[in-house]
């Protein structure tokens, strides 16, 4: 699904360059859900802006479903997202102009699909929040949002789901159901999930966690619960 | 993504914003305003002179001459009542009225008409009805502003030359006169054949000759027109028909109306700055939103259609309002130009009018969206995962900015074409536009950047905060003093103008040491007239003797050749066609205008220059008069430099001169530069007094009479002595130029202050974009312990500079462009009023202060805590 091949990310502030990602390797397989973890400045974000093609590396190379994502222009990064990529971010990220229904629209409008409102109906249905549908943003709760966003994001049927921080702004209990019914979906679909997060204990519902220090990968271990953890071989 | 899902995301995005998306685009409602306004006039005008052409001329037909009908026009009028057409004859020319009640006298255009004038309309009158008694006696109907002068009231009676009328009525209308011009001649009309009684019509006078004929069968009068072509041309008579009337008035009145909507479109122009700057904003806080849509797979031709339509959506609102307010204005403007109109308005609904101001408004506000929309291409979706992210890369020849500055700039010159109905014009307008606005953009941009490196450490706090949020980050300075300063530069470059082109008439200014202008003095008056203004202590300033002659020949040529030569014509063809300049580039090189060569010339002679002269080359004869003698004689002439160009002579080039049925043969000696703005007597030609003393002449005199009594009297002594002389007051003349310019320059700075209101709505904008920011730096202040006095003060700092720098900009180019009015254009002295500026200054600067600090209210409606929350 997404092949990683000596992945490096350098900013120049002024003068100074700085490397964030330094030669990241790995293979993430259709289906599985990776974790990727580690401090505050490791790299989580930064490497997950790359996997989704919202950046490119500064050397090295990101494969996705068999497309080198650096030789695609901007529009057709966009394109990929619109097909293949759904998101979710710590801040949810929703239009604030835009009711619930209307933001899980967006994905099908923008790829066209008549059948827009049934369908992000449907799916804010499965998510718990059928009365809500005609709310705005600022009306619903931190967890209402994340859930918006969820929707949103599965809307479309991806191949993949990022996830930064989903439970970043929520409260533990609020966080795990988001968590839940993000696995529930993975499940249902079979979509592959990649979730950047801080917290060890949503890690670990995780099959694999990547842990990154420094802008290196650190660790890779599968996470097969009561079994502990195994290296994943490279 | 259909279009239509397009156009729905776009409505649903644009939810919250709208009111503000909506102020931003009202910015081109009021330059939409004024253009409709506008055409509507100009609509209006064409309907009112369609509606009137016959009422206008008075008749189906109009000859006129400057001479009396020769024999062969004469027998035709003669002819045409026996043939059952009615005609009218009507003799025109300027004299002084007396009213013996008052013996107050005044200049007046006097008008002899014969029974059956006019034809079509109605000359109305107070009392009522009285028109058709005006040839029932010695009758006379008079200006209700000659009345008032003379201080008389009907039934009382006027001396006209040597002959006394009854004054039966005052004029109310009279169609196709302009109200205006009975300021500086009020008109008398008096039965045609009373005329001779007065004594008036003498040698020299200005006597304008006219026939109006009734042919009501259509095409008749141009059929007639043109049957009769050569005799009229032969006779020197020109003949226009009421559809040449209506045309030819259709076409100067609609050129005012494209002249007035060019202002329009300044403010429409200003507009669409304060569009981009908006959108620019506007799309600067858009941009989380942007970067989630890139995450979620749209392309940056999807979001930029997005904020295009509603761009466009806006822009048509905008449009549509003031496409409402414009036809609601309409009306002022006939109001404002009433008097200088000949013809009654006829205002309606214009849907014409309305959809292209409407549609024009739409154009213009997506127009200059384009730029700032196109920034959204340079938003990363990273932005969505971090805050501080570098924004994409375009390439460095960007094709589509490119297209986008080309779309602009052909926006605006096909708007310039679009509204003065002419390409020349309108590019000029264009390319005058594109460099004011430079200019003041790099004015703008300098002041800022003055304004930053001003020392302000030893300034007090407050002042010095208010002076850093000028150049703040995201600040919209530049765009504000554009705007505002343009709409300054406007209003104070016209009364710049309008200053300096009536200064050498005001009463002590450097033009108009004489006040009282004496004309038609004959020979052996001259010296009565001197005797009456020296017995009462008057000072005679100057004093002219005018001659009247033609061209004979130049260099030898006739000047029926010369009019052969010119286009091929036959020599009568072409020397009788109508006067008009054939204008350069439409004669060959070396060859003179034709309305230079055949027109009558009222020449003087004397041997020495007069003040208003400077000689530019040749000689001049102080002392010599002649070469040879008699009538092989020949004499030197000086000639003024236009009248030289346009005659096409030089020093050494020969002319000969009909004076009277007398050859004179003369060298041109020298040629001059004549200050025209001066109210004297200046002469195309002029002869050394050996030349001309002894040819037929009458006389102006020039005097300085300090007291408006002693004027009054003495044109009283005057008239009552010597009928046939005309005395002007040229204070009154100062007066009626004065409200003229008046008029004209009312309705342009109505116009005008369409401009300035755009620049306040683009002021709004920017308090309206910089919201947010200065909320949270005085909600930063408070809690660092300031007082909402000193936040407020710091606000008035800011806005008071504001509307300082735009008045300092614009007012700073108005003077330049002033300056280059007088100096190249209408070559007068520049002079500027510093009170009326710097009362402009102050009003705009108080303005912008007042606006910005009403529009900041909410920021001091906020606590603290509310705005931390939001944040958080």
């Amino acid at each position: 699904m997404i092949i990683v091949q000596n992945l490096s990310k350098t900013y120049r502030s002024g003068e100074q360059a700085l490397t964030v990602l330094h030669a990241v390797d790995f293979h993430i397989a259709p289906g599985e859900f990776v974790a990727i973890v580690g401090p505050s400045g490791s790299g989580k974000s930064t490497l997950l802006g790359l996997l989704a093609g919202l950046d490119t590396p500064s050397a090295g190379g990101v494969r996705l479903d068999g497309v080198e994502l650096s030789d695609l222009s901007e529009d057709e990064r966009a394109r990929l997202r619109r097909e293949k990529i759904g998101f979710v971010f710590q801040s949810f990220q929703l239009i604030a102009s835009l009711t619930a229904q209307e933001n899980v629209q967006v994905p099908l409008e923008l790829r066209g699909e008549p059948d827009a409102a049934p369908r992000a109906a449907a799916l804010l249905q499965r998510v718990g929040l059928a009365a809500r549908c005609g709310h705005y943003p600022v009306q619903l709760s931190g967890g209402e949002q994340q859930r918006v966003a969820l929707a949103r994001a599965f809307v479309h049927e991806p191949r993949i789901l990022f996830a930064d921080e989903p439970t970043g702004n929520l409260d533990a209990a609020t966080g795990h159901g988001i968590v839940e019914l993000m696995e529930a979906l993975n499940r249902e679909r079979g979509t592959t999930l990649v979730l950047v997060t801080h917290d060890p204990e949503l890690a670990e519902r995780a099959h694999r966690t990547i842990r990154l220090a420094d802008g290196h990968v650190v660790a890779d271990t599968r996470n097969d619960r009561g079994a502990g953890a195994a290296e994943v071989a490279p | 993504m259909r279009a239509r899902t397009l156009w729905a995301l776009a409505w649903r995005e644009s939810r919250f914003a709208r009111r503000r998306l909506f102020l931003f685009l009202s910015s081109i409602s009021l330059g939409v305003a004024a253009l409709v306004a506008v055409q509507g006039f100009s609509r209006g005008i064409e309907r009112g002179v369609a509606d009137q052409a016959r009422a206008l001329l008075g008749a189906d037909l109009a000859l006129a001459s400057r001479q009396p009908f020769g024999r062969g026009t004469t027998a035709l009028l003669d002819s045409l009542p026996r043939a059952g057409v009615p005609i009218a004859r009507a003799t025109s020319l300027a004299s002084m009225a007396l009213a013996p009640r008052t013996g107050r006298t005044r200049l007046a255009q006097l008008r002899a008409v014969e029974p059956g004038f006019p034809f079509y309309g109605q000359i109305e009158t107070d009392p009522a009805g009285r028109w058709p008694e005006l040839q029932a006696g010695r009758h006379a109907v008079a200006d209700p502003a000659l009345l008032v002068a003379l201080g008389a009231q009907v039934g009382d009676s006027l001396a006209v030359g040597d002959a006394r009328f009854l004054v039966i009525a005052a004029l109310q209308k009279v169609p196709g006169d302009v109200e205006i011009a009975s300021s500086f001649a009020p008109r008398l009309y008096l039965p045609a054949r009373h005329l001779a009684a007065t004594g008036l019509v003498q040698f020299g006078s200005r006597v304008d000759y006219e026939a109006f004929v009734r042919l009501p069968a259509p095409g008749a009068a141009a059929a007639f027109a043109r049957e009769h072509a050569a005799l009229f041309r032969a006779e020197r008579v020109r003949s226009r028909t009421a559809d040449e009337q209506q045309q030819s008035l259709t076409e100067a009145l609609t050129r005012l109306g494209d002249y007035l909507g060019l202002i329009g479109v300044f403010a429409l122009l200003l507009g669409g700055i304060g569009v981009a700057s908006a959108m620019g904003a506007y799309m600067a806080q858009k941009a989380d939103t942007v970067a989630v849509l890139r995450c979620l797979g749209a392309s940056a031709p999807q979001v930029f259609g997005i904020y295009l339509a509603q761009a466009a959506a806006m822009g048509l609102l905008g449009a549509l309002v003031g496409a409402g307010l414009g036809l609601a204005v309409q009306g002022v403007l006939p109001r404002l130009l009433a008097d200088l109109l000949p013809v009654e308005v006829r205002l309606g609904v214009e849907p014409g009018a309305l959809l292209a101001g409407a549609g024009v408004g739409v154009w213009v506000a997506v127009a200059f969206a384009l730029l700032p929309l196109l920034a959204t291409r340079r938003v990363s979706p990273l932005l969505a995962l971090r805050r501080r992210v570098e924004p994409l890369r375009v390439p460095r020849r960007d094709g589509w900015r490119g297209a986008a500055w080309a779309a602009l700039a052909a926006s605006v010159l096909a708007l310039a074409v679009w509204q003065a109905g002419s390409l020349r014009v309108g590019a000029a307008f264009a390319l005058g536009i594109a460099l004011t606005l430079a200019v003041l953009a790099l004015v703008s941009r300098g002041i800022v950047a003055g304004v930053r490196r001003l020392p302000t450490r030893r300034l007090p706090y407050l002042l010095r905060q208010g002076l850093a949020n000028l150049y703040r980050p995201g600040n919209q300075t530049p765009t504000v003093v554009l705007a505002l300063g343009f709409g300054v530069f406007l209003l104070a470059t016209l009364y710049l103008t309008q200053h300096n082109l009536l200064r050498p008439l005001l009463p002590g200014g450097a033009g108009a040491r004489a006040n009282l202008l004496f004309w038609d003095v004959q020979a052996d008056q001259q010296a009565g007239i001197r005797e009456l203004l020296r017995a009462r202590g008057h000072a005679l300033r100057q004093q002219a003797p005018i001659v009247p002659m033609r061209i004979a020949r130049v260099n030898g040529r006739d000047v029926r050749a010369l009019a052969t030569g010119l286009e091929g014509l036959d020599a009568d063809t072409a020397l009788e066609m109508p006067e008009r300049r054939t204008g350069p580039g439409t004669r060959d090189a070396g060859e003179p205008e034709r309305w230079a060569v055949r027109r009558e010339y009222r020449s003087t002679y004397r041997d020495t220059l007069v003040a208003s002269e400077r000689l530019l080359q040749g000689e001049w004869w102080s002392g010599r008069g002649r070469r040879g003698a008699g009538v092989g004689a020949v004499f030197p002439v000086s000639l003024e430099r236009d009248i030289a160009r346009d005659l096409a002579v030089a020093i050494g080039d020969s002319i000969t001169w009909d004076v009277q049925g007398v050859e004179l043969r003369t060298v041109v000696a020298s040629t001059r530069a004549v200050d025209w703005a001066r109210f004297e007597p200046n002469f195309f030609a002029v002869f050394p007094s050996a030349a001309l003393a002894d040819a037929p002449q009458t006389w102006v005199l020039l005097a300085d009479v300090p007291s408006a009594a002693a004027r009054a009297t003495l044109q009283r002594d005057v008239v009552e002595r010597f009928p046939n002389v005309a005395v002007v007051d040229l204070t009154q003349v100062q007066q009626a130029l004065d409200a003229v310019l008046g008029r004209v320059s009312t309705a342009i700075r109505f116009l005008a202050l369409f401009s300035i209101a755009t620049g306040f709505i683009v002021l709004l904008g920017a308090v309206a974009t910089g919201r947010l920011q200065r909320i949270r730096d005085s909600v930063l202040l408070r809690t660092l312990g300031a007082t909402w006095r000193q936040v407020g003060a710091i606000l008035l700092v800011e806005y008071l500079l504001l509307g300082a720098l735009a008045v300092l900009a614009g007012a700073g180019l108005a003077l330049g462009a002033g300056w280059a009015l007088a100096h190249w254009l209408f070559r007068v002295d520049f002079a500027v009023p510093w009170a009326p500026l710097a009362a402009l200054a102050l009003a705009v600067t108080a303005l912008a202060a007042g606006v910005g600090l009403l529009a900041s209210r909410e920021v001091f409606g906020r606590t603290p805590l509310e705005v931390l929350r939001e944040e958080g």
